[in-house]
């Protein structure tokens, strides 16, 4: 494969992971963690919709309009809807701003959304509705929301409606992780390893096998998606760049290092135990000026001293 | 009820001549250090964010010390929903680090729910206005509603007048205490929510929050509640315990963990950990395994 093949592979794949998320319609999961957040991705398929010239519904509760809109430019801004459920959603407020029906009805006023033409719809987040809204009423909302046709074939691809939820993995039990799942057409899960992030998709086509697909990617600062390789698996943890190599052998009590002398002064030292040449010529030849031992006794009173040798009678 | 007795003892059997000092961590003082690894001070700190502080097998309140003396050094209006300590106890160890609370609290810079005192009041003074811990009365406490009114009308600016305090900051010590008294989860996690909506947001204010991370004990609440809040979080310090248990030289590691950075791929080190051991009037940090203890 050539370099220049390669890019063109690359760039299509780029289309496809994040087309193909939007392709099924119905209801799209985007389950995140705290490590691995999803909503960068989300406003990345709300950027491929609006560039598509489809009208995007966000139904915000856990960030500001500001805040969501921001690194969008005004093209896309201007093909987006905010429905804000972030600043007084239960209510509290003093002035009282009423929101008829709480956050059941401001999901389901967006079934009735005015005008023609294919509809993006996304949820920031299922998790809070989860936490206000009973689980199998979100449950049917959602059905109703995502909900196609029964004729599959009535329905022209452009009237498709597609659902993004952004989920928090952790904050919810297995039932209603698992009720939402078996809602989703598409599934993608995020996690990563060594700061890249990775999505691993659950395609559930009708009538056909679910199939699996893990792509590996970053998101840019525009939330366009860039394709990445996977990462290599390290035999060690990188370094942490910011951890500052300090020296342990400074500021010590003690000397651990050597001047020349002394180490000449080491090497040249003989240890005691060790058998040189120059030992064993001294042992063999006894030394200048060096006198002849002589063993001095003192007989004791019981001593019975014969100079005899008593080995004379052995017949050996 | 027994929570309320017990904090009515205690206040009793306060004085500031005797104050007990807490048991493990000896008292503490401003952290130049921790402004230096948070990339922050107090004339330049950020706005509109909120920070969760949480610790696990340790003590974690130094850091709520910290923050607190933090943003009255940077001139800011603080409201301290302070629900575990008395108003003593933080004025002490404020005064090493250089704060007065008393004198902030004269000058209006300082507002503190007092949660051990007024806990007291809520069952034995006459109510004429609803009380921000009206929930301890009722039976099945919904929301923190009124807690939310408090916190908006001690840090509401002013209008008309000029700005006095640089912008608005919650301090809460500490969220664990609301889940022990029985709120649920989802009811601290809207409250915290409002919070963020009112202080952060409209205000360009900033919210500090303490959640005690219950590690081995399955705690699903305050497992949902610390979730929930990490996600919401911009910062997030994480203080524990040695893994290897308790040890003289040093008291725990510290993670940071910085979230939602404006650019989704921002080249800013996301996490990052660091040691430390907490002396007198500052605590000291260093890289892992460099304490000069240990070299």
């Amino acid at each position: 494969v050539t370099p220049s093949e390669g890019v063109r592979r690359g760039s299509g794949r780029i289309l496809a992971m994040l087309e193909s998320l939007l392709a099924l319609g119905g209801l799209v999961l985007l389950r995140d963690s705290v490590e691995w957040e999803g909503r960068s991705l989300l406003k990345a398929l709300v950027k491929k919709s609006a560039l598509c010239g489809e009208q995007v519904h966000v139904l915000g509760c856990e960030v500001s309009e500001e805040e969501f809109r921001e690194g969008f430019d005004s093209s896309i801004n201007s093909r987006l809807v905010y429905h804000d459920l972030f600043r007084d959603p239960l209510s509290w407020s003093k002035p009282g701003k009423v929101l008829p029906g709480g956050p059941l009805e401001a999901l389901k006023a967006l079934d009735k959304r005015t005008g023609s033409g294919p509809v993006t719809i996304a949820l920031d987040s299922l998790s809070w509705l989860l936490h206000h809204l009973p689980c199998p009423t979100l449950c049917q909302t959602l059905h109703a929301l995502s909900h196609q046709d029964s004729c599959p074939g009535d329905t022209p691809p452009g009237e498709q409606v597609r659902v993004l939820g952004l989920l928090h993995e952790e904050l919810h039990g297995l039932g209603p992780l698992g009720a939402l799942s078996s809602l989703a057409q598409t599934e993608v899960t995020l996690s990563g390893t060594m700061g890249q992030a990775s999505a691993h998709i659950l395609y559930q086509r009708p009538r056909q096998r679910p199939t699996h697909q893990t792509q590996w990617f970053s998101i840019l600062p525009d939330f366009s998606l860039k394709l990445q390789a996977e990462p290599l698996l390290e035999s060690q943890p990188r370094s942490d760049p910011h951890t500052p190599s300090v020296d342990p052998t400074t500021h010590l009590t003690f000397n651990l290092h050597l001047s020349k002398k002394e180490r000449e002064a080491k090497d040249n030292l003989t240890l005691p135990f060790q058998f040189s040449s120059e030992k064993q010529q001294a042992l063999l030849r006894p030394g200048l000026g060096q006198a002849t031992s002589h063993i001095f006794y003192e007989p004791d009173a019981y001593d019975d001293l014969d100079q005899e040798d008593p080995d004379d009678d052995l017949d050996v | 009820m027994w929570w309320v007795l017990l904090s009515s003892l205690r206040c009793i059997h306060y004085s500031p001549s005797s104050h007990p000092a807490p048991l493990c961590v000896p008292e503490l003082g401003m952290f130049p250090e921790l402004n230096n690894l948070l990339n922050t001070s107090p004339e330049g700190a950020e706005q509109g964010k909120l920070t969760l502080l949480c610790d696990a097998k340790t003590d974690g309140s130094f850091l709520v010390h910290h923050f607190l003396s933090f943003y009255l050094k940077a001139n800011c209006k603080v409201c301290f929903v302070a629900l575990v300590q008395s108003f003593s106890h933080y004025n002490i160890v404020g005064q090493k680090l250089g704060v007065s609370l008393t004198a902030a609290r004269e000058r209006g810079q300082l507002v503190v729910l007092e949660g051990l005192k007024s806990a007291v009041d809520v069952f034995f003074q006459p109510q004429e206005e609803p009380h921000p811990l009206q929930f301890l009365r009722e039976a099945n406490a919904g929301d923190l509603q009124l807690l939310y009114a408090f916190v908006r009308d001690a840090l509401e600016p002013v209008d008309g007048g000029e700005a006095v305090w640089r912008c608005p900051v919650l301090l809460v010590d500490d969220l664990s205490a609301l889940l022990s008294l029985g709120m649920g989860p989802v009811a601290v996690l809207d409250f915290v929510h409002y919070c963020r909506a009112t202080v952060c947001r409209e205000w360009k204010g900033n919210v500090v929050v303490l959640v005690h991370d219950s590690g081995d004990a399955e705690d699903e609440e305050n497992d949902v509640l610390l979730n929930g809040l990490s996600h919401q979080s911009h910062l997030i310090l994480r203080a524990e315990g040695l893994a290897t248990g308790f040890c003289k030289d040093v008291h725990g590691q510290l993670r940071i963990l910085w979230r939602r950075p404006l650019q989704p791929t921002a080249h800013r080190d996301r996490n990052l950990t660091y040691q430390y051991k907490i002396q007198d009037k500052s605590v000291s940090f260093f890289a892992k395994g460099m304490s000069p203890a240990v070299l």
